[in-house]
C-alpha cells in the first residue's frame, strides 16, 4: 500500500478511453462498478465536449460478484452495436473488475460473432501500466489489428502516395495543448509541401487505418504515446519514422532536417535551408527577446534567472533544452514523473541538466523547489500550487492540467509559432515573479495605503452598529470570502431599520433579504 | 409533449446504466465538516484519480484525506493487510495527529474480501485513534449514499451517556471568571430543557454549520431544544444517543443512517419530508412538533413570508418543464419544491428509492401534484442514461437537471441543463435558501433569454 494525495498520470483505462474516443465513430465499454465513468465528465468539462462521449458501462455490481457477469457484457456489447452503429468497440476492464479476472476475451468472442462492430478487449494489465502507458499500448493494439486484418485479406497493396506524405501519430484527446500543437505541426509540414496522410487517433476513422501503410514515412510528435505504434509499422510495414519533438528553436530545426534526410534516403529531392532561414528571420522578435534577457539582466532587476522544471518527459525535456540552450536561463534542476521510460529520459537530458529529479510523488517536488529556490518554477498544475504557497511564479508546461489549459486560443507549443508561445509564457513567468515584487518593495508599497483606506471604511460602518456574541459567532460560519460582504449587507440593513444591535435573529431576517 | 394523466405515484425500475459519481466524493464534504478526522480511502488508481479530479482545487489545499493505494502485492494477497494498514495510519498519526480515522472500504477491498470492520477494532487498541469503517464503494452505492455509509457508521460510535461534568464552582478554582459566561450557558441551557419536556432530539444529514444554526433556530422559535447533530463539527463532540431519543434526518439519502439509529440505537425516527424548500421545511418543522407534542406557531406566515420573497423568480419557472435524470437521490424533494414553484416535472430519475425511509416525502409530492393540478411524474429508479436522452429529445423539456457528463452534449442540442451536483455542495435546506434552490434552477433559464437573440439552438450536426 501507498499512501498516495496527488497521481500525476490517471489509472490504465483512462488511457485507453482516451485514445478510444479520439478515433471517430468508437465506442468504449468498460467493465466497471458504478461511478467509474468518471471520464466522461472531464472529456466534457475540459475539452467542452458537444457530442456524447461514446463510452458506456457494463455495471458490476452485487450480482456480478456473485454469479459473474455472464451475458451482461455481450448484452451491452450488442446493444451498444445496435444503438450507435460504430466501426468498433473496446472493451476495458478497471482496475477493480480487472481483479474479477473474468474471461473478458471470450466475451469479446462471443459477441463479435453477433455484431457487426469490430470488438476488440484493451490488452493492459491494470497494475503493471499508467495511463501514458496503456494509450500507447491500445494505439498500437488498434493499428495492428486493422492491419492485420488487412494483410489476412490479401488486400496488401503497399502503395505509396505520389507526393511525399507522412502519419503523425500520437495527437489525441485531453492531451496538453494538443489540437494547436496538432494545427502548427500541420502547417509546418504544408510549407514543406508534404501531405498528411492521417493523423491518428485524433478525428480518424479507424476504417482508415489501413491506409497508413501508404504515407512514406511517420511522425510521433510526444514521447508518451504513439511510439510502440511507430516501432511495429517500421518493423512490419518498413516504415520509417521520426521521434524528435519539434518544441523549441533547434529542435524544429533538427526536426526539419531529419525529414529532409528521410525524404532523400527516399529519392526525393528537397532542400530545408531556405524555409529554416526564412522562419528564424520571422523570429527576429523571439530572439531579440532572448538576446535582451540575457544580456542586460539588470533589465529586471536581478543576477541570475534560475528554474526548475517538472513534467512528462516530452515537454520536461524540451523545456530544460530550450531553457539551457536558447534562453541562458539556469536550470537548478529538471524532473519527470514518468519512472517507467526515466532512463531515456535521463540519457536525453543529462548533458543539459545537472540534476535529475524522478519521482511521482508531489510532495518530493515541492520539497525539492522550496529547497532550490528558483526564481520561477515550470511544471504541472500541482506545481502551480506549490509555487503559490512559496510564492514562486509558475508556468504550466505539462498535464496533469485544468480547464484555463485547454485555451480556444490559438496557443502551441511546436513548431515556429510555438516558440513564441513559449516566449511569452517564461518572460512573463519571471516578470511576475519576484522581480516585480522586488519593484513594488524598492518604491514603497502603494497596497498598504489602500489597505489603510479600507479599513478606515470597515471602522465607520462599525461603529454605527452592535453585534451580539452569537451573531458574531455566526458570521464567522460563513467562508472567508463572502464574510466581508455579509456583514456589510447586515449592516446596512441594520442601519436602514434603525437597530443598532445586530442579534442572531435579526441575522437571519436579515440574510433572507440578500 | 406527452400528457400523464397518473394520480397516483407510479415507479418504474430501469437498467441501472446511468452516471454518478462514486460515493467516495463524500470524503470531500465530510473531511470539511468534521473538524478532526482524516479519511483514508483503500482502494486502487482509479478511486484516486476519481478524487483528485472531482475535488477540483480543494486538492491543492492539503486535505485531510489520502488514498491508501492499493498495489499488485496488495491485490495478491503477498502483503500483509494489517501490517500495511497500521504503517499507514502511524504515518496518519505523526503527520496529522486526527481525533477519528474513516476507512473507506471501496470496489477493490469487496472484492478481495478485506476485513476492514474486524481490523479496525484491533488496530484502533494498538495505535489509539478511533477508527471509524465505512464501506461506500461502487458496487452497492451512488454518489451521496457514501455519506449515509459513513453516518451509519458513526452512529454506532455516538456516546448512549453525558461525559459528567463538574457540580461545583469550587472545581472550577481560579479559572471561575473564565468560566462564568460557559456556567451560564449551561445554566440556560438546563433551563429551557426544564420547560419543554420533549425527549431528546438528534437530528442526523452533514450541513454547514451556519445551516445548522438556521434549522435549530427555526425549532429553537417553537420551543424545540435540539441536543445534537450527527455529524457534529468535531468527531470528539458526537451526541449523546440514548435509547428513546427521537431523531430526524435532513437529507433524503440517510436511510441506513435512519435504520442504525432505530434498530441499534432504539430511537424513534421521525417521519418527515425533507427540509428543501419551504413547503418541505415547514413540514419537516410540523413533523417534529407533532412528535414532541407541541403547537406549531407561527410556521403558516413564515412560509408565506418566504414565498412573498421568491416572486421574481416564481414566473420565470412557472409552467416550465424539467426532467431529473437523476444521481444524487435528492430529486424528489427538489421535484415536490420545483413543482410548488409552479413547474411541471416529467420524470424523476433516482439511483436508488427507500420509499420507508421517504414516505413522508413521496406523501407530500404527491398531495402537491393534487394541489397543483399537475399530472404525478413518473419515478425511475435505477435509470438507464441512454434511454432518458431518447425520451429528454422527445419531450423537449425546458430544462434537464444532470450529471456533467451529459450537460455539455445536452446543450449543444439546444436543450437548458442544470449541473446536478451544485444542488450537493450549495446551501439548499432550511426557509432562508430556497432562494438558493432557485436561483440555481433559474440561472440557465435565465441564460437561454440572453442568447436567444443570437438564433443559436443547435450547436452539433
Amino acid at each position: 500500500m501507498k499512501l498516495a494525495y496527488w497521481m500525476y498520470s490517471g489509472p490504465a483505462h483512462i488511457g485507453t478511453l482516451r485514445i478510444a474516443t479520439s478515433f471517430q465513430n468508437v465506442h468504449a465499454i468498460m467493465h466497471a462498478p458504478l461511478g467509474d465513468d468518471y471520464f466522461n465528465v472531464m472529456r466534457s468539462m475540459l475539452e467542452r465536449e458537444r457530442n456524447f462521449t461514446a463510452v458506456t458501462t457494463s455495471v458490476v455490481d452485487r450480482h456480478v460478484l456473485a454469479q459473474g457477469s455472464q451475458e451482461k457484457v455481450i448484452n451491452q456489447i450488442t446493444r451498444k452495436d445496435k444503438e450507435e452503429n460504430p466501426d468498433l468497440i473496446i472493451l476495458t476492464p478497471t482496475c477493480t473488475s480487472s481483479i474479477l479476472q473474468e474471461d473478458l476475451q471470450n466475451f469479446v468472442d462471443r459477441a463479435s460473432l453477433e455484431s457487426n462492430a469490430d470488438v476488440i478487449l484493451a490488452d493492459v494489465n491494470h497494475y503493471r501500466v499508467n495511463e501514458f502507458q496503456a494509450a500507447d499500448r491500445t494505439l498500437e493494439q488498434i493499428v495492428r489489428f486493422y492491419l492485420e486484418k488487412k494483410k489476412r485479406s490479401n488486400l496488401i497493396e503497399n502503395k505509396k502516395t505520389e507526393n511525399p506524405s507522412v502519419n503523425i501519430i500520437g495527437f489525441f484527446t485531453l492531451g496538453f495543448h494538443h489540437q494547436h500543437d496538432c494545427r502548427e505541426l500541420k502547417k509546418l509540414l504544408k510549407d514543406l509541401n508534404i501531405d498528411i496522410n492521417l493523423i491518428i487517433p485524433e478525428g480518424t476513422n479507424v476504417k482508415e487505418l489501413p491506409n497508413l501503410t501508404k504515407a512514406w514515412f511517420n511522425i510521433v510528435p510526444y514521447r508518451e504515446v504513439g511510439y510502440m505504434t511507430a516501432l511495429y509499422l517500421e518493423k512490419e510495414w518498413n516504415m520509417p519514422f521520426i521521434n524528435i519533438t519539434p518544441i523549441g528553436l533547434i529542435e524544429t530545426t533538427r526536426f526539419i532536417e531529419k525529414i529532409q534526410s528521410i525524404l532523400v534516403k527516399l529519392n526525393y529531392d528537397i532542400n530545408v535551408k531556405n524555409y529554416i532561414k526564412n522562419q528564424i528571420s520571422c523570429l527576429e522578435q523571439v530572439l531579440w527577446f532572448s538576446k535582451l534577457h540575457t544580456r542586460d539582466s539588470s533589465i529586471l532587476n536581478s543576477t541570475e534567472q534560475t528554474a526548475v522544471i517538472f513534467g512528462d518527459t516530452t515537454h520536461s525535456l524540451l523545456m530544460s533544452k530550450i531553457f539551457v540552450r536558447e534562453m541562458g536561463i539556469k536550470v537548478l534542476w529538471s524532473g519527470s514523473f514518468c519512472k517507467y521510460d526515466s532512463s531515456w529520459f535521463v540519457e536525453q537530458i543529462q548533458n543539459f541538466v545537472e540534476t535529475l529529479l524522478i519521482t511521482e510523488e508531489h510532495a518530493k517536488v515541492a520539497n525539492a523547489i522550496a529547497k532550490s529556490e528558483p526564481k520561477a518554477v515550470f511544471g504541472t498544475q500541482m506545481e502551480r500550487h506549490t509555487g503559490k504557497r512559496l510564492g514562486l511564479p509558475c508556468g504550466v508546461i505539462s498535464a496533469p492540467i485544468h480547464i484555463q489549459n485547454y485555451p480556444l486560443g490559438f496557443r502551441p507549443f511546436m513548431g515556429y509559432e510555438g516558440l513564441k508561445q513559449i516566449t511569452d509564457l517564461v518572460y512573463n513567468s519571471f516578470l511576475l515573479g519576484p522581480n516585480s515584487s522586488n519593484l513594488f518593495e524598492s518604491f514603497g508599497n502603494n497596497l498598504l495605503y489602500l489597505d489603510s483606506t479600507n479599513q478606515i471604511l470597515n471602522d465607520t460602518v462599525i461603529e454605527l452598529v452592535n453585534w451580539s456574541e452569537s451573531a458574531k459567532e455566526e458570521l464567522l460560519k460563513y467562508p472567508g470570502f463572502a464574510r466581508e460582504k455579509i456583514k456589510s449587507f447586515i449592516e446596512k440593513f441594520a442601519t436602514k431599520q434603525k437597530i443598532d444591535l445586530i442579534t442572531l435573529d435579526l441575522f437571519y431576517i436579515a440574510i433572507e433579504k440578500i | 409533449m406527452a400528457v400523464l394523466e397518473e394520480k397516483q405515484l407510479v415507479f418504474e425500475c430501469e437498467t441501472g446504466n446511468y452516471h454518478t459519481f462514486c460515493p467516495i466524493s463524500c470524503v470531500a464534504w465530510l473531511y470539511q465538516k468534521i473538524e478532526d478526522s482524516f479519511f483514508l480511502v483503500i482502494g486502487t488508481k482509479t478511486c484516486g484519480y476519481f478524487l483528485q479530479n472531482s475535488m477540483g482545487v480543494m486538492i491543492f489545499a492539503e486535505p485531510r484525506y489520502a488514498m491508501a493505494e492499493l498495489e499488485e502485492g496488495d491485490v495478491s494477497a503477498q502483503l500483509n493487510d494489517y501490517e500495511e494498514l497500521k504503517r499507514l495510519c502511524l504515518q496518519i498519526k505523526q503527520d496529522r495527529n486526527p481525533s477519528v480515522i474513516v476507512w473507506i472500504g471501496t470496489c477493490t477491498t469487496e472484492i478481495i474480501k478485506m476485513d476492514l470492520e474486524g481490523m479496525a477494532p484491533k488496530l484502533e487498541m494498538e495505535i489509539g485513534i478511533p477508527i471509524v469503517v465505512a464501506r461506500a464503494n461502487g458496487l452497492d452505492y451512488a454518489f451521496t449514499q457514501g455519506e449515509d455509509t459513513v453516518l451509519s457508521a458513526m452512529a454506532q460510535r455516538c456516546p448512549n451517556k453525558k461525559i459528567e461534568q463538574p457540580k461545583t464552582i469550587d472545581s472550577f478554582g481560579t479559572h471561575l471568571f473564565s468560566k462564568l459566561s460557559e456556567l451560564e450557558l449551561n445554566l440556560t441551557g438546563f433551563r429551557s430543557k426544564q420547560e419543554k419536556k420533549h425527549p431528546p432530539l438528534i437530528l442526523f444529514g452533514s450541513l454547514p454549520e451556519n445551516i445548522i444554526s438556521q434549522l435549530s433556530l427555526e425549532l429553537e422559535h417553537q420551543g424545540i431544544d435540539v441536543s445534537g447533530w450527527l455529524p457534529s463539527k468535531r468527531y470528539m463532540d458526537l451526541p449523546v444517543i440514548t435509547e428513546g431519543s427521537y431523531v430526524c434526518g435532513v437529507h433524503p439519502f440517510l436511510s441506513r443512517t435512519a435504520t442504525t439509529l432505530m434498530r441499534k440505537r432504539k430511537c424513534k425516527l421521525i417521519g418527515a419530508p425533507f427540509p428543501i424548500g419551504p413547503d418541505g421545511t415547514r413540514e419537516w418543522i410540523e413533523r417534529i412538533c407533532q412528535a414532541c407534542e407541541i403547537q406549531p406557531s407561527g410556521l403558516e406566515e413564515r412560509e408565506a413570508e418566504i414565498w412573498q420573497g421568491l416572486q421574481d423568480y416564481l414566473p420565470l419557472v412557472s409552467k416550465k418543464s424539467v426532467f431529473f435524470m437523476g444521481d444524487n437521490l435528492l430529486e424528489i424533494s427538489l421535484a415536490r419544491f420545483l413543482i410548488r414553484c409552479g413547474m411541471i416535472v416529467q420524470e424523476v430519475g433516482i439511483p436508488y428509492l427507500d420509499k420507508r425511509y421517504q414516505a413522508a416525502e413521496l406523501d407530500l409530492l404527491q398531495r402537491t401534484c393534487l394541489q397543483m393540478n399537475v399530472p404525478i411524474p413518473k419515478i425511475v429508479e435505477k435509470p438507464d442514461n441512454y434511454n432518458q436522452i431518447k425520451r429528454i429529445q422527445e419531450l423537449e423539456p425546458d430544462l434537464v437537471i444532470t450529471g456533467m457528463a451529459h450537460a455539455n452534449p445536452l446543450e449543444a442540442l439546444g436543450i437548458n441543463t442544470k449541473w446536478s451536483v451544485e444542488f450537493t455542495f450549495s446551501q439548499i435546506h432550511g426557509f432562508t435558501n430556497a432562494k438558493d434552490i432557485l436561483e440555481l434552477v433559474t440561472r440557465p433559464l435565465r441564460r437561454k433569454e440572453n442568447f436567444q437573440s443570437f438564433g443559436w439552438k443547435k450547436m452539433v450536426k
